[in-house]
């Protein structure tokens, strides 16, 4: 039971991991790739470190296990959306079928109002 | 809500003490016992039991967390590995009700570990959150969606 439950998870963390490599290759542009890649990643890293403490079940490896995964989850998101963020701010264009983009509009409106307040100073 | 958390981690101790048995089964086990224990002593004092409806909600927002992760990368999967593309992306300003830096900054990772959803950027009064979204049917569901499964559940936890 044990052993069939460790190769399920490990096949599984795996295989998450590997459709995230596929994305990356096969997403359009460079957001999707993102969000394709961070979940997935976390997700499958997640499995196998899962599969591990269940195959050692040893007290120092469950403790490393759960280190591991909290700090995976604090911290993937963050880097994420720095890279997102840089990525909006260097100019990375959008998938040509995007159906809106209400940052640019922001940003627009904003530049256009300081434009303004420069030319009346 | 720290003096009952407090008093919950010293019986688990206790009991862990008490029993000599030093794994996990037996640390959740000492946890809940002690949980049982200060609601039923704090409930016939009539004291404060914020605490006691926090920690259940905690554990079901873990739940929903990673049911919510799961079906992403399910998602996520489908699309990868058919041929043509069934995404609409975009990127959509989203009111926050979170106020507070570590507020946001948790709403944010929830955002970025949900489906097909990563933050890009926040306005500068922090009050809109700029999200660009894999698959968008309809904006106002997707908010409201947000709205009421992720921020309202997180909201109640860290308030």
């Amino acid at each position: 039971m044990n052993n069939i439950l460790i190769m399920i998870l490990s096949t599984l963390g795996a295989i998450f991991i590997l459709i995230a490599s596929f994305g990356v290759f096969k997403m359009p542009d460079f957001y999707s790739r993102l969000s394709v890649t961070i979940k997935a990643a976390t997700l499958g890293i997640g499995c196998i470190l899962v599969a591990a403490v269940l195959y050692f079940s040893d007290f120092s490896v469950t403790t490393k296990a759960i280190a591991i995964m909290f700090f995976l989850l604090i911290t993937s998101p963050v880097a994420g959306f720095l890279i997102s963020k840089v990525a909006y701010m260097t100019g990375t264009k959008l998938w040509k079928d995007s159906l809106m983009d209400e940052l640019k509009d922001d940003l627009e409106k904003e530049s256009n109002s300081q434009q303004k307040t420069e030319k009346e100073n | 809500m720290l003096q009952n958390f407090l008093l919950n981690i010293l019986l688990t101790f206790v009991w862990v003490a008490l029993t000599g048995q030093l794994d996990y089964a037996n640390f959740l086990f000492g946890y809940t016992m002690g949980f049982f224990i200060l609601w039923m002593v704090n409930r016939s004092i009539r004291a404060n039991t914020e605490y006691f409806y926090r920690v259940p909600k905690i554990f079901a927002f873990i739940f929903l967390f990673f049911y919510d992760l799961l079906k992403a990368n399910f998602e996520v999967m489908k699309d990868v590995v058919t041929p043509n593309y069934n995404m609409k992306p975009g990127i959509v300003k989203y009111e926050m009700d979170a106020k507070t830096d570590f507020e946001i900054t948790m709403l944010a990772n929830m955002i970025a570990l949900t489906p097909g959803t990563v933050v890009i950027d926040l306005s500068k009064d922090k009050k809109f959150m700029y999200i660009h979204v894999m698959y968008l049917t309809n904006k106002e569901e997707f908010k409201s969606t947000l709205s009421n499964r992720i921020e309202r559940k997180l909201l109640e936890i860290l308030r």
